[in-house]
């Protein structure tokens, strides 16, 4: 196999790279003033989101037949929702705490 | 249709990718948090519905049996959760997320293998995705294991632990220029998906307790990182936008709790803050043998709170391990009956994890009002009768203001020390998790009431009760 020049990116590489330098940029300005009182769940719902990369494994896991690719898929579907399901239901049970 | 479903997969995710947006800004004020963290959660949903669209995803049993274990692993996990053990929860939380990232990053890298062509971009960002997931979710089992009492929550290191981790990332360098070269060489793909692994137990392991906040933050921060990077190698937007959000929310919860012990990200990392001081600690230890405190009964104690005007109480990790967090509560109810004015002043890295004070009071009814931040009540402390501290010890000390020799000189402290009266709930005169003498507890007005928090809190309960 001939290695393409290595140095050269793809232009959809680049394209993914400004997306990621952008989002990274207006999530700074989304969440600068946090007051203290919402830091865990903040941190909670947060990383129940970080669980996007259900997504992610859900494409790997995709075809139906099973080789090595599809079982590391799986296993991260399930590691993945365990962090979607559970983040964001003990951050709402966080936050149903929370009273004036 | 062939174009249909493919462009209603993007707009869902473009959807998901507003409500992520639009939730965590909500999540940024108490009065719209709760409904922040549904909007999130929907645009989850439809992200994942729309992926099952996908006309590659056609293995349904086994993606729905999988999604449908984890949801009830997930559910039971967020419902049974005790309170005071929410650290280690977001530590695992964390450390799946980062784990799944990484699967991803090296299912993929997998599947373009057998496919016999690997395009660099795909390399370059599974080499990435493994690393970063790869840390993060050893980084994370390890600080579970701390905060759970697994193992000690002291820092551990080998010698020249430093010198280990420069020689791993080295190795990781040198196996990834050797996998840019021939993707197809798959022993150096496990070899730096292991070293990845390794660095992540070296990295947390010299951390003490104390520095948790930090920590958990980083790995939050990470773990966001690290679905951006497995965004990077199945080329798909809404992990990349998601994943960088997560990784900026993290970042700034890292640096304030940096701020918050007035120490910079790489001490925090790298010095094994807890571990030298121990020494240094016995022999402060010894000196406080000569000076003597002022010992307090339950009696005393709820005779000086309930006859004060004002009562600021500040909780600290002592309050969360004896689980005090209800008893607290009381006392402070038995106080406004007696028309004492009571408050909370929280210090930003009191506990494990940032807001962990903040939560345990949450849970016992405190309503957010009453709970202050530094900042606001430091100028405070100087018309407050009475400054109830409740296992908090490093937070309050002295010295950090006045010595600067010192190990936290500088930190920013709550200014009990300024209040008429100080009263100290400690189990013991031990040194906190900075190893260091807390001359507070030798001051003429400081009262130390020794007790384990939720009994000695009970008693001042039942005490004031009696006035």
């Amino acid at each position: 196999m001939e290695q393409s020049f290595w140095w050269i990116m793809s232009e959809t590489f680049i394209a993914a790279l400004f997306v990621f330098v952008l989002a990274s940029f207006a999530g700074l300005e989304v969440i600068t003033k946090v007051p203290p009182t919402l830091h865990t769940p903040l941190m909670s719902g947060a990383n129940a989101i970080s669980g996007i990369a259900v997504i992610g494994a859900m494409v790997v896991a995709g075809p139906d037949h099973l080789n090595l690719t599809v079982w590391l898929g799986l296993i991260a579907i399930v590691f993945a929702t365990i962090n979607v399901v559970g983040g964001f239901m003990v951050t709402d049970r966080m936050l149903q705490m929370f009273k004036k | 249709m062939e174009s249909f479903i493919p462009t209603t997969i993007q707009l869902s995710y473009l959807g998901a990718t507003a409500l992520f947006f639009l939730g965590l800004k909500k999540l940024g004020s108490p009065a719209t948090a709760r409904q922040g963290n549904t909007l999130a959660a929907g645009g989850m949903l439809i992200a994942v519905v729309a992926t099952l669209l996908d006309l590659q995803v056609v293995n349904y049993p086994m993606i729905g049996g999988a999604i449908a274990l984890g949801s009830i692993i997930g559910v039971i996990a967020a419902k049974k959760v005790a309170m005071t053990d929410m650290p280690q929860m977001v530590g695992l939380l964390n450390g799946l997320g980062g784990a799944a990232s990484a699967l991803v990053a090296i299912a993929e890298f997998y599947r373009l293998l057998g496919e016999g062509n690997v395009p660099l971009n795909a390399t370059i960002t599974a080499i990435l995705g493994s690393l970063i997931g790869g840390i993060t979710f050893t980084g994370s089992a390890i600080a579970f294991a701390k905060l759970q009492g697994l193992i000690t929550g002291k820092p551990v290191s080998l010698p020249g632990q430093q010198i280990i981790n420069i020689f791993l990332f080295a190795s990781f360098i040198a196996g990834s220029g050797l996998l840019l070269f021939n993707p197809l060489n798959t022993v150096a793909f496990l070899a730096i998906t292991a070293i990845a692994l390794v660095l992540g137990l070296f990295l947390v392991l010299p951390i003490g307790g104390g520095d948790m906040p930090v920590v958990i933050s980083l790995l939050n921060s990470l773990s966001g990182l690290a679905a951006s990077a497995a965004g990077f190698v199945v080329m798909n937007n809404v992990l990349i936008i998601a994943g960088a959000l997560v990784g900026a929310s993290g970042l700034i919860l890292t640096e304030i709790m940096c701020k918050g012990m007035n120490r910079s990200l790489p001490n925090v990392l790298f010095s094994a803050f807890g571990a030298t001081a121990a020494g240094g600690g016995g022999g402060a230890t010894a000196d406080g043998g000569d000076k003597s405190v002022h010992k307090i009964d339950a009696e005393e104690g709820a005779m000086m709170l309930g006859y004060a005007r004002s009562v600021v109480i500040v909780p600290g990790y002592g309050m969360a391990v004896a689980q005090a967090q209800h008893s607290v509560r009381e006392l402070a109810d038995q106080l406004e009956k007696k028309g004492v004015d009571v408050k909370y002043a929280i210090h930003p890295v009191a506990g494990r994890m940032p807001g962990h004070m903040n939560v345990l009071l949450a849970e016992a009814n405190v309503s957010y009002g009453q709970l202050h931040d530094m900042d606001d009540i430091n100028p405070e402390f100087e018309r407050t009768d009475v400054a109830l501290v409740i296992g908090a010890n490093d937070v309050v000390n002295p010295d950090a203001k006045t010595d600067s020799s010192s190990p936290i000189y500088g930190m920013p402290i709550l200014e009990v020390d300024k209040a008429k009266n100080t009263i100290v709930i400690k189990r013991s005169l031990k040194p906190g998790y900075a190893g260091i003498d807390n001359n507070l507890f030798y001051r003429d007005n400081t009262m130390m009431y020794f007790g384990s928090a939720k009994e000695a809190v009970g008693q001042l309960v039942s005490e004031v009760k009696q006035l």
